[in-house]
C-alpha cells in the first residue's frame, strides 16, 4: 500500500478512537469540548516514556491509557457537578490548561515539541480502532450502556430508579478520557513527533462535531461521522483548488496569497453542521433509523426462512 | 511604577475583553445560549476594517476607504452577520422544535458558523497577521510617569459608555423590560404580551454591535488583525464572563477587567507563555469553587439580568 493511503488509514483510526472517546460522555448527556486535552495527555505520556526511558509501544500505550483514565476520573469527580453550558466551558478550559501546561514544561520540550523514537506502522492504529469500536458496541448493549442511555434521556427518573447517575457519568467520562489517551499515544508513535500546538481548540471542536453529526444515540454514529469527515477532504482534493481560486478573486486582489487547503475541510464541516442542526439535530444515524433497517432485514430473513422451509 | 504601568495596561486590555464578555453574557443571560460565533464576529469586524482600509469594497467597487468609513461599514457587516446567525441558529430551532430545544443544538450550530467564517477568511486572506495602518491620533499621554496610549484610553471609555448604555436600556426601556421578561421566563413573557420573535433579533443586533466595536478597537489599538484573533480574545472573554458570573453584565465587566489585569501581571512576573495556563486555570478554579461566578446568580436560564 502506498504511503498516502497508509497515512489516511492512520488518521482514520485515530479519529475513530477519538470519536468514541467523546461519544461515551455525550451518550450520558454531557458535551465534552476538551478532547484535545486528553489526547495531548496520552501523546505526551507516550512520548516522554519512549524518549526518556526507551520503553516500547507495548508499555507506553497502556501507560497512556492509564494516565488518560486516571486524569479523567480525577477531573470528572469535581467537574461533573456542573451541567450544561458550565460543563462545556469547564472541559474547554481544562483542555486549554493542559495545552498551556505542556507548552511551559521544559521536560516536555515546551513549544519545540518532542520526537518519539518508537514508531508504529498503520496496522497497530487500525487494529486498535477495530477493538475500540467493538468494545463500544458491546458496552452499549450491557446494563451499563442502558444506564448511560437512561442518564442521557432523563437523569432525575434514572436516579429515582436506583441507578447512580453520577457514577455512570463519571465512569463514561473516564473511559472516554482513557480512549483519548490511547488515541494520543497512537498519534505520538505514528507521527514520531508531538507538539502541543497540534492539540488545539479546533481539534476538540472538530471531534465533538463529527460525533454529534454522526449521531449520539447509537454507537454506529461516531463511526460514520469519523469515517465520513476523514475521507471527505480526500475525495474532494481535486475539486477544491478550482473553487479556491474563485473565492480568492471574489474577495479582492489576493491572488498572491496562497490559502491553506486545510481550511476547506473546516468550511465544509461547518456548513454541514449548520444544515444538520437545522434538519436533523439528533444526528445522521438515529435509534429509530437503526431499528427500521434492522426490522426490514429481519423480515427478509423471516421470509427467506419461510420460503425455504 | 512599572507595576502600576502594567496594571493600567491590564485595564486597557481588559476593556476589549469587557466588550466581548458583555456580548457573551447578554446572549447567555436572556436566551440561555452560549453563542460561539461571538469570537468570529469580533474577528470579522477587525478583518473587514483592515480589508476596507487596504483595498476598499470587494469586487473593486471603490478605492481604499478612510478608517471612519471603514469602521462604520465593518460594524454594519458584523451586525448583518450576527442577524444571519440568528436566522439560522436560534430562530430556526425555536420555531421548529419549540422550547424542547436543548441549549446544545444552537450551541453546536454556532460552532459550525465559527468554523465557516473563520476558515472562509483564512482562505480569502491567508493565515498570517496583517498590519493595520496606524491612525493619526495614535499618541501617548504621560500621566505622572504612567504612559497611556490614546486609542487604548478611547477603547476603555467606549467600553464603559456602551456597557452603561446597555444597562440603562435593559433597566429602563420597554425593549429592555421585554428582554428581562424573556430571561426570567420565556413562556410567561409570551403570555403577557412580550413579542419574543421581534425581541430576540435585538439581542443579536446588540451582540453584533458590541463585537464590531470591540474588533475595531482591538485593530486600532494593536495595529494588527489575523483570522485567529477571535479565538484568542473570545476565549479570554469567556473566562472573564464565567469568573464574573454568567448572565450578569457588571459581572462580565468585572471579570473582563480581572482577566486583563491577570494577563498583564502574569506577563510581568512569569512571561507571556504562562498566560494561557493562568487565565484558564482561573476559569477552572472559578467553576470548581464558585460556579455562579462573582456577581452571578445560582440558577442559569432563570432570572439573570
Amino acid at each position: 500500500m502506498s504511503g498516502y493511503w497508509t497515512g489516511i488509514l492512520t488518521i482514520l483510526a485515530i479519529n475513530i478512537i477519538m470519536a468514541y472517546a467523546i461519544f461515551l460522555p455525550v451518550a450520558t448527556g454531557q458535551l465534552n469540548l476538551g478532547g484535545a486535552g486528553f489526547q495531548a495527555l496520552g501523546a505526551y505520556t507516550a512520548a516522554y516514556l519512549s524518549a526518556n526511558y526507551g520503553l516500547t509501544v507495548w508499555t507506553t500505550i497502556p501507560a497512556s491509557i492509564l494516565v488518560g483514565g486516571a486524569v479523567g476520573v480525577a477531573i470528572a469527580l469535581p467537574l461533573l457537578r456542573t451541567k450544561g453550558v458550565y460543563l462545556v466551558l469547564a472541559t474547554f478550559a481544562l483542555a486549554e490548561v493542559i495545552g498551556g501546561a505542556i507548552l511551559n514544561t521544559e521536560a516536555l520540550g515546551g513549544a519545540m515539541g518532542m520526537s518519539v523514537p518508537d514508531y508504529v506502522d498503520y496496522p497497530v492504529p487500525m487494529w486498535s480502532a477495530l477493538i475500540v469500536t467493538l468494545l463500544c458496541f458491546y458496552l452499549m448493549t450491557t446494563r451499563f450502556g442502558l444506564a448511560m442511555r437512561a442518564a442521557h434521556d432523563d437523569d432525575v427518573v434514572t436516579d429515582l430508579l436506583g441507578v447512580s447517575v453520577r457514577g455512570v457519568r463519571v465512569s463514561a467520562f473516564a473511559i472516554g478520557a482513557a480512549l483519548a489517551g490511547l488515541a494520543g499515544a497512537l498519534y505520538a508513535h505514528s507521527y514520531s513527533f508531538v507538539e502541543s500546538q497540534s492539540f488545539n481548540a479546533t481539534l476538540s471542536i472538530y471531534v465533538l462535531l463529527y460525533v454529534l453529526l454522526g449521531g449520539t444515540q447509537t454507537p454506529l454514529g461516531p463511526l460514520v461521522g469519523a469515517v465520513f469527515f476523514t475521507l471527505l477532504p480526500e475525495v474532494l482534493r481535486s475539486v477544491l483548488p478550482e473553487f479556491k481560486g474563485w473565492i480568492a478573486t471574489a474577495f479582492g486582489e489576493s491572488g498572491s496569497i496562497s490559502p491553506p487547503d486545510e481550511s476547506w475541510r473546516f468550511v465544509i464541516l461547518g456548513v454541514l453542521t449548520v444544515l444538520m442542526m437545522m434538519f436533523r439535530p439528533e444526528g445522521l444515524i438515529t435509534r429509530t433509523m437503526v431499528a427500521r433497517v434492522h426490522s426490514r432485514f429481519a423480515r427478509r430473513r423471516r421470509l427467506v426462512r419461510e420460503v425455504t422451509a | 511604577m512599572l507595576l502600576l504601568q502594567q496594571l493600567s495596561n491590564g485595564v486597557m486590555l481588559g476593556s476589549v475583553y469587557v466588550t466581548v464578555a458583555v456580548a457573551f453574557t447578554l446572549t447567555i443571560g436572556v436566551l440561555n445560549f452560549l453563542n460561539f460565533t461571538i469570537p468570529t464576529l469580533f474577528m470579522l469586524s477587525g478583518m473587514a476594517a483592515w480589508a476596507l482600509t487596504k483595498w476598499g469594497l470587494p469586487f473593486g467597487l471603490s478605492a481604499p476607504l478612510p478608517w471612519p468609513v471603514a469602521l462604520l461599514i465593518a460594524i454594519v457587516v458584523t451586525i448583518a452577520a450576527s442577524l444571519l446567525v440568528e436566522r439560522f441558529t436560534f430562530r430556526y430551532m425555536k420555531t421548529k422544535y419549540g422550547d424542547a430545544t436543548e441549549h446544545a443544538i444552537p450551541l453546536v450550530s454556532s460552532l459550525g458558523f465559527l468554523l465557516i467564517t473563520e476558515n472562509m477568511i483564512r482562505i480569502g486572506y491567508g493565515t498570517d497577521p496583517q498590519r493595520m495602518a496606524a491612525v493619526s491620533w495614535d499618541t501617548t499621554i504621560d500621566l505622572g510617569g504612567i504612559l497611556l496610549r490614546v486609542p487604548q484610553l478611547t477603547s476603555l471609555v467606549v467600553a464603559f459608555v456602551i456597557v452603561a448604555g446597555l444597562n440603562w436600556v435593559l433597566k429602563q426601556s420597554r425593549v429592555g423590560r421585554g428582554l428581562r421578561a424573556i430571561a426570567e421566563n420565556p413562556d410567561a413573557a409570551n403570555i403577557l404580551g412580550v413579542d419574543s420573535k421581534r425581541l430576540v433579533p435585538v439581542i443579536f443586533m446588540l451582540t453584533g454591535l458590541l463585537c464590531g466595536l470591540a474588533g475595531i478597537l482591538f485593530a486600532l489599538n494593536y495595529g494588527e488583525v489575523s483570522p485567529g484573533m477571535g479565538e484568542e480574545i473570545g476565549s479570554k472573554a469567556i473566562a472573564g464572563m464565567v469568573i464574573g458570573g454568567l448572565g450578569s453584565i457588571w459581572g462580565a465587566v468585572l471579570g473582563g477587567l480581572l482577566i486583563g489585569i491577570a494577563e498583564m501581571l502574569t506577563i510581568h512576573f512569569f512571561g507571556a507563555d504562562t498566560v494561557q495556563v493562568v487565565v484558564w486555570g482561573l476559569l477552572l478554579l472559578a467553576l470548581f469553587v464558585r460556579p455562579q461566578g462573582l456577581l452571578g446568580h445560582h440558577s442559569i436560564g432563570k432570572g439573570k439580568l
